[in-house]
């Protein structure tokens, strides 16, 4: 690793970064272009026509028209080239590939927190595999933060109330900046950490070691069982395989089961109510933090329909 | 003694508008568009001073990574109060409300502006915003950034944000009231024979710049009481806590924002217009094309606020739009561009100190609007938002830009508005000094922005030092190009050569008033006979243009 070598272009460290920085390049020499075409026309003029200067200011007949509208004309089709090509990549950055890893994101003042898949949970510091999509899901505690890792080209702000969205796929092994780019009160400028970049089974052993704490889960904890269960009294909807599916709510509308909606439907239970079941669910607003939140959630996503447990199957 | 009869040969009626009265109170009391200009003019000078000496504090700052100087909080209220004052109180009332005030009545033959009282009170809100805003830096200050970003402004921060919203909030009565000064006074008291493709095009961009004013102005006044409704009484919003919307602060915010932005720069662009056909001695090449520019910029700035949103969340469809919408709005910008070096073909071209203003502000306006495209184009903008990138590209414009054209303008018109001429050999220096330190301080920031260092931090990794040095050393150049006007400009007032009518040999009607101006600027109305800039750049006679009319004094 050679970081103390200065460079005008920062590291490439994703699939994004060659991507967006051919893109710069091909506007920096446009704008070269144009400077020197401009900048060079002023130098001419300014001196061949100084005050004073012998040479002829007689203006031949000129049609200025055709000269306004080619350069428009011209200006308006190299503009529409440029949006094409940068609207195609900044697509990407939002379709992330379906067998992408997720990793949760909580920003809160003034710190990044973590957690992996199998729970194992990190502050300021993100380890990924390389070579591998990674599906970031993210929320903040408090005020808006952004998640912003220049050596992916990927930057995307994360919001309170509601989970924002970002991916990319490591190209390179090694630590990179992770930087808040979205003011967010007096420590901003601290809230940075780092992202390591593993190589899969290096990433593997670290998921492995110093496994997670058990921790008792909140479903229990919280009860949600007495009714979510199958065998439960009071009826309410299964959670197994729930997520991804569309649900009819009791007004005749459906509603996709995502993120977003397993959030609302925890902290303000009675906004979007499933077609046949009782307006019962208490709020959970105020007893948990985002992390909760998000536990829950990955809990939830986790409960994959199978032969056995669906409940489409045992009527 | 001599200076008296010296004064006399010049203006033989001797009664101008600087000495028609000259206690204080005929200068608070004044409803003359040209005293009330003044009047913009020493106040804006002393906001730019404190929103400069801010922007010192900053560059110190940054030295080290370490960020030695100043205390993160400090530091957070000090870019805050530099953001802040810098566009409501130097800005944004810059070219409009000094050189408009002082030219709009002039440039159309009229006595003054159509509404003189109001004029007069647009001056005394901007003072009491001012007044509140500055009370708010003693006071303790405030730390939101000067985009006020909820929920942090509304629930998080603990300063003063409800003093400084309010400051801002009573400055936007006296943009909206002298935007629609200016609106009817070029509607209705345009001399006769000056139909509107005869209107100075500095003419056409301040009619632009105040339709912005009046119809985007209120959204911010709505936005801050917002602001101020939910932090006091808890109502919910922006806050998602309190059942709001922070991105809908977002859209509020640039929906006014955005085209202020061109509030800031439009005027200045009228100003290049005037004075590079003046010092070319060639009529303006495609005048229509610059004028609907200016109307085309300024409608189309309203459509273009999400690109300030592309990582913020919005739909990714929302984005392509604003993208495509931004990338638009370069045209018109691109437009005046190409026609003032047009003008410049086949002209007489003279470099005095407002020419060299005028020379400077395409140069970096060029190199801002251009950066303006990596902007619009989202994947790279993903990038570099809220980086140095963004920080260096829109100072290029409003800095680089409108700050070279407003110095051009007070040059220009210097003679004019003071009767007296500034030493050239000092302005060309001011001039070459703010470029080059310029672009010493800012164009660091467009490799420090790429490299990926974020704004608003008070602290940084140590391989960003090197570009922040040079940043730094660039903008103690700056300060010099800045300060220097004030000294010289003011030790002209006094010792500074004579001016005539029209030093410069100018065609606008403004030239044909007596120098300084009498109160009611023309003894009798002017009657316009030709196109704007008639500069014959063929002759090679003494007198190489033709005034746009004709003034009998």
């Amino acid at each position: 690793m050679n970081n103390t070598r200065f460079s005008f272009f920062p590291m490439q460290a994703s699939t994004f970064a060659s991507q967006v920085d051919w893109l710069t390049i091909t506007l920096l020499i446009l704008c070269c272009i144009i400077c020197l075409i401009v900048f060079g026309l002023i130098l001419f003029f300014g001196i061949r026509y100084r005050n004073g200067s012998p040479h002829s200011r007689k203006i031949e007949k000129q049609n200025q028209q055709t000269v306004e509208w080619s350069w428009t004309v011209g200006t308006l089709v190299l503009f529409l080239a440029l949006f094409t090509w940068s609207t195609v990549i900044y697509f990407q950055m939002h379709a992330p590939p379906s067998d992408s890893s997720e990793i949760w994101v909580v920003g809160k003042q003034w710190m990044w927190k973590f957690q992996h898949s199998t729970g194992k949970r990190e502050i300021n510091e993100l380890h990924v595999p390389v070579g591998k999509p990674i599906l970031l899901t993210m929320t903040s505690q408090d005020v808006v933060h952004s998640f912003f890792v220049p050596a992916f080209r990927i930057k995307q702000d994360v919001l309170p109330g509601r989970y924002s969205r970002t991916w990319f796929e490591a190209t390179k092994t090694g630590e990179y900046h992770l930087f808040c780019s979205q003011y967010c009160g007096t420590m901003h400028s601290d809230m940075r950490g780092k992202v390591i970049v593993q190589s899969q089974s290096d990433y593997q052993n670290w998921l492995q070691s110093n496994p997670p704490i058990k921790i008792p889960t909140l479903y229990n904890r919280l009860g949600c069982a007495n009714c979510h269960d199958r065998t439960s009294a009071i009826r309410a909807p299964s959670l197994i395989g729930i997520f991804g599916k569309r649900e009819t709510l009791s007004d005749g509308s459906t509603i996709l089961v995502d993120e977003n909606y397993l959030r609302e439907s925890i902290l303000n239970p009675q906004a979007k109510i499933v077609k046949g079941y009782p307006p019962v669910m208490p709020s959970y607003a105020g007893q948990l933090n985002e992390e909760d939140i998000l536990d829950l959630i990955a809990f939830i996503k986790a409960q994959k329909a199978t032969q056995e447990n669906d409940p489409r199957n045992s009527q | 003694m001599t200076q008296e009869i010296a004064n006399d040969s010049v203006n033989p009626s001797s009664k101008n508008y600087l000495n028609q009265e000259t206690t204080i109170k005929s200068w608070l009391l004044t409803t003359d568009h040209k005293r009330i200009g003044l009047l913009y003019l020493v106040s804006i000078t002393f906001f730019f001073l404190i929103g400069g000496a801010a922007a010192t504090l900053i560059r110190v700052n940054l030295m080290t990574p370490e960020g030695a100087l100043l205390s993160a909080d400090t530091y957070n209220k000090t870019f805050t109060m530099h953001g802040v004052i810098m566009v409501w109180f130097f800005l944004i009332p810059s070219i409009p409300n000094v050189l408009g005030n002082f030219l709009v009545p002039m440039m159309i033959g009229a006595r003054d502006l159509a509404y003189p009282k109001l004029n007069l009170a647009s001056w005394y809100i901007y003072i009491i915003g001012g007044m509140f805003t500055f009370i708010t830096i003693i006071a303790g200050g405030v730390d939101t950034g000067w985009t006020f970003y909820t929920p942090y402004s509304t629930l998080f921060s603990n300063s003063f944000v409800i003093a400084t919203a309010t400051g801002v909030f009573i400055t936007g009565f006296s943009s909206i009231l002298t935007g629609l000064n200016f609106i009817a006074t070029i509607h209705r008291m345009r001399a006769p024979g000056l139909t509107w493709f005869r209107l100075p095009l500095f003419l056409w961009a301040i009619y632009s710049t105040s339709v912005i004013l009046v119809l985007a102005t209120p959204i911010l006044a709505i936005t801050l009481i917002l602001i101020a409704l939910e932090r006091i009484f808890k109502i919910g919003v922006f806050d998602p806590s309190l059942g709001g919307d922070p991105l809908l602060f977002q859209h509020l915010f640039w929906f006014y924002s955005h085209p202020a932005v061109y509030i800031m720069i439009l005027p200045g662009m009228g100003v290049i217009s005037e004075v590079i056909t003046c010092f070319s001695r060639k009529r303006i090449f495609g005048y229509k094309f610059i004028a609907f520019s200016s109307v085309a910029i300024a409608a189309l700035g309203f459509l273009v606020w999400g690109h300030h949103m592309f990582v913020s969340g919005q739909s990714v469809y929302a984005g392509i739009v604003f993208s495509f919408l931004s990338f638009l709005v370069a045209i018109p910008s691109a437009i005046k561009v190409f026609n003032w070096t047009a003008t410049l073909y086949k002209g007489r071209i003279s470099y005095t100190t407002p020419m060299l203003y005028v020379l400077g502000f395409i140069g970096l306006f060029t190199v801002g609007g251009l950066t303006g495209l990596f902007l619009a184009a989202m994947a790279v903008d993903v990038h570099v938002h809220d980086t140095y990138f963004v920080i260096a590209h829109f100072h290029y414009i409003m800095v680089g830009g409108m700050v070279s054209a407003y110095l051009a303008g007070i040059h220009f018109w210097w003679p004019k508005i003071s009767g007296r001429l500034y030493p050239e050999f000092w302005g060309r220096l001011a001039a070459l000094l703010l470029f080059f330190g310029f672009n010493l301080t800012f164009f660091p920031q467009f490799l420090l922005g790429y490299l990926g260092m974020p704004r608003r931090y008070h602290n940084y990794p140590p391989e960003f030092q090197v570009l922040h040095v040079m940043s730094t050393l660039g903008a103690s150049i700056l300060a010099v190009g800045y300060l220097l006007p004030i000294f010289y400009l003011l030790w002209s007032l006094r010792y500074g050569r004579k001016a005539s009518k029209n030093p410069w040999g100018a065609t606008g009607l403004e030239w044909q008033a007596a120098t300084p101006p009498p109160q009611f600027n023309f003894h009798s109305t002017p009657f316009v006979t030709e196109d704007p800039y008639c500069y014959l750049n063929e002759a090679l006679t003494e007198i190489d243009f033709k005034p746009q009319g004709e003034v009998h004094d």
